[in-house]
């Protein structure tokens, strides 16, 4: 399965670069939620034994709620909004890709310390991909003007978090990641309020125009 | 929903919790070890200082919502209008933000616990902007993004933890992992600590994750930032809590306790710089909780005696700021002003708000007899007692600070010829205030005042078995 699973992560983070690289919000929330599909996929086929029940459920809920619902959901910001694109981010985008190609450096350089000591059934690239797709998201929420993107940034990160829970095997009990799964969803459908509301009050949803409150 | 049946349910509902959180208060003598939910002595003393806030937060509510209600109200600072969110959601949202609290205090299951931190941000994201502009949704979505990118780190440092007690234990129940501490993986651990600490400490306010606290406080309604400050930054600090007990039992406890006190040392050092050169009397109280959250950082990472005055200290805090901001909002409404130096006399103009203004600043700044004062001197006596000279000295250095910098705005504010206010002739008679804006600031002060004269012996007990967990006397 080594094969199977190394390709996957190419293309995991193939689809950060394009979340750092693209100025279009579709191609955006598309490569998110392209993330939510691969996240489930490396799920199924890293589980060693015949697909165990849970394990199955719970990669189809993460493929609904991750490749489905939150891309549906943000699309429909997006047209509420009339945003397509990302009008001069504060750092250009070809800067963004090297701090990318920077940022991958440094998710390896953390991930060798741990992995020394990780046990040994860890798939060698899933973590420093997991942190890479963390420091993405967290790149996308500094560095965009537009709300919508930053909550691009937040699911980004959120996906990062997932692979390392991925890719550490973790089993907690299904009530708990249903739990964090429903909180996520719930954080993007609040924000998404936020949003419109801010949308209605200022007529567009640039965040550096959100710069009242400051010392 | 009709406005007052809306009122009246969260007044109601805020009575039933009490009253059950009261009842569960004696009903369990021993600590519980459940799977996923228990109270045990730390989280019964949080979950108790959540109820008393609350119900007194309630009481002033209920008027609050009286005099806004269906009201169009002109923005204070820019002139324009604005409409508030519709009641119903309001007290919909009060309602989830309490049983998030309360769910966060007796979490036993670190995953459940983050669930429960998480629900907290959303459920208190529409309380912020409950007077619905541009600034208050601002502030909203800077406090929906912070604290959920800083949660995000924790949820990984949670994921860690399950990496470290790997073929150890089966959940991440809070007893066995501490039962079993000895066998974690170390690097993982401390890994898990440092994002747990960071991730928890974004919503606990510590500095320099704390960049959202200000504009949320002077943005919120005065209600709504007393129970941030004096509740929730409790539940996230219990979060960071459970998290160092289980390094404390791992034999890490040297690991982050210092990492404790760097954060608290850095919150003091900020909030002094803040608070000296401030303009605005509800950012104000908001760097004096990035203080206080510094005090309980330190506290608990000085050890001993310091960890059980970080614990009192905590339900200290609460009782004075959940005072001062209730106060805040009084003095925001007969003054229509949130600038401290459009504020004179508000002793003259109004005597128990200003009162309660000063006496809730003297507490807080740490003067005898208050409860403050006892907490912050048993936080000294701690650190003096484990030999962490460097760290008693900016502690004392900062306070001293901070007390200046607060007096010096302060005073003023109290007396002097009353300033202009609308509907005031600038006579010297006093406005008569409602009585539901005074009674619960009168309760939390009379609290504060009573926890310096005196603590009981069975609160004594409770802070010193909560306090045996986290390396405490």
């Amino acid at each position: 399965m080594t094969g199977i699973v190394d390709f996957l992560i190419v293309l995991l983070l193939l689809t950060n670069l394009r979340i750092l690289g693209s100025s279009r919000i579709p191609a955006c929330i598309s490569a998110v939620a392209l993330q939510g599909v691969l996240l489930a996929v490396i799920l199924v086929s890293l589980s060693s034994e015949p697909l165990w029940g849970g394990t199955a459920a719970f990669a189809l809920l993460l493929l609904a709620v991750k490749g489905v619902v939150l891309p549906w959901l943000l699309r429909r910001a997006m047209r509420d909004a009339s945003v397509t694109r990302e009008v001069e981010p504060f750092v250009d985008f070809s800067t963004l890709l090297l701090l990318g190609g920077g940022l991958m450096g440094l998710s390896f350089l953390i991930a060798r310390p741990l992995q020394v000591s990780a046990p040994p059934s860890t798939e060698k690239g899933l973590l420093p991909s997991a942190f890479f797709t963390l420091l993405t998201g967290l790149l996308v929420i500094i560095t965009r003007r537009k709300a919508l993107t930053q909550v691009l940034g937040y699911l980004t990160m959120e996906n990062g978090v997932y692979l390392f829970g991925v890719s550490q095997a973790i089993r907690e009990p299904l009530l708990i990641e249903l739990g964090i799964l429903l909180d996520v969803m719930a954080a993007v459908f609040v924000m998404g309020i936020v949003l419109f509301q801010i949308n209605r009050e200022f007529d567009h949803i640039d965040t550096d125009r959100l710069s009242v409150l400051k010392e | 929903m009709e406005p007052a049946c809306a009122a009246a349910s969260v007044g109601v509902g805020a009575l039933a919790h009490a009253a059950a959180v009261f009842g569960l208060f004696f009903s369990f003598p021993s600590d519980a070890e459940g799977r996923w939910v228990g109270l045990d002595s730390l989280g019964r003393m949080f979950l108790a200082t959540t109820a008393i806030l609350f119900l007194s937060v309630v009481f002033y509510t209920l008027g609050y919502l009286r005099r806004e209600e269906g009201r169009t109200t002109r923005d204070l600072e820019e002139g324009f209008l604005f409409r508030n969110e519709p009641e119903g959601m309001f007290v919909g949202c009060l309602f989830l933000f309490l049983a998030s609290m309360s769910l966060v205090c007796i979490a036993q299951h670190l995953g459940l616990l983050w669930v429960a931190v998480e629900a907290t941000t959303l459920a208190s994201a529409p309380l912020i902007s409950f007077h619905r502009h541009h600034r208050s949704l601002e502030a909203t979505w800077k406090y929906l993004l912070i604290c959920s990118v800083g949660i995000a780190f924790a949820l990984l440092g949670v994921f860690m933890l399950a990496v470290a007690g790997e073929g150890l234990v089966r959940l991440l129940a809070l007893h066995e992992l501490i039962a079993s501490a000895g066998g974690l993986n170390p690097v993982w651990l401390k890994a898990a600590f440092i994002l747990m600490l960071v991730g928890y400490g974004t919503k606990a306010r510590l500095a320099p994750m704390h960049t959202w606290l200000p504009d949320a406080h002077s943005e919120a309604p005065s209600m709504v930032s007393a129970l941030l400050s004096g509740a929730l930054l409790n539940c996230a600090f219990l979060a960071q809590l459970r998290a160092h007990a289980i390094l404390l039992a791992a034999g890490l406890g040297m690991f982050s306790g210092g990492l404790l006190i760097v954060f608290g040392l850095i919150s003091l050092v900020v909030a002094a710089l803040f608070v000296v050169r401030q303009g605005d009397y509800k950012r104000l109280l908001a760097y004096s909780s990035i203080e206080n959250m510094g005090i309980l950082a330190l506290g608990m990472g000085g050890g001993g005696l310091a960890v059980a005055g970080a614990l009192l200290h905590a339900l200290n805090h609460s009782l004075a700021k959940g005072l001062l901001f209730l106060v805040s909002g009084n003095l925001l409404a007969v003054f229509r002003s949130k600038r401290i130096a459009d504020i004179q006399g508000a002793l003259s103009l109004t005597p128990i708000s200003g009162g309660l203004w000063l006496g809730g600043f003297f507490a807080l700044g740490g003067l005898p007899p208050f409860g403050p004062f006892l907490s912050e001197w048993l936080v000294l006596k701690g650190l003096l007692e484990n030999g962490r000279w460097v760290a008693a000295v900016f502690f004392l250095l900062a306070l001293s600070v901070v007390f200046a910098g607060v007096m010096r705005h302060i005073l003023p504010m109290a007396f002097g010829r009353p300033s202009m206010a609308e509907g005031h002739d600038g006579s010297s008679s006093s406005i008569r205030e409602p009585l539901w804006s005074i009674l619960s600031p009168l309760v939390l002060g009379a609290m504060a005042l009573g926890l310096g004269l005196f603590v009981s012996a069975p609160l004594w007990r409770l802070i010193h078995r909560a306090a045996v967990g986290l390396g405490g006397p």
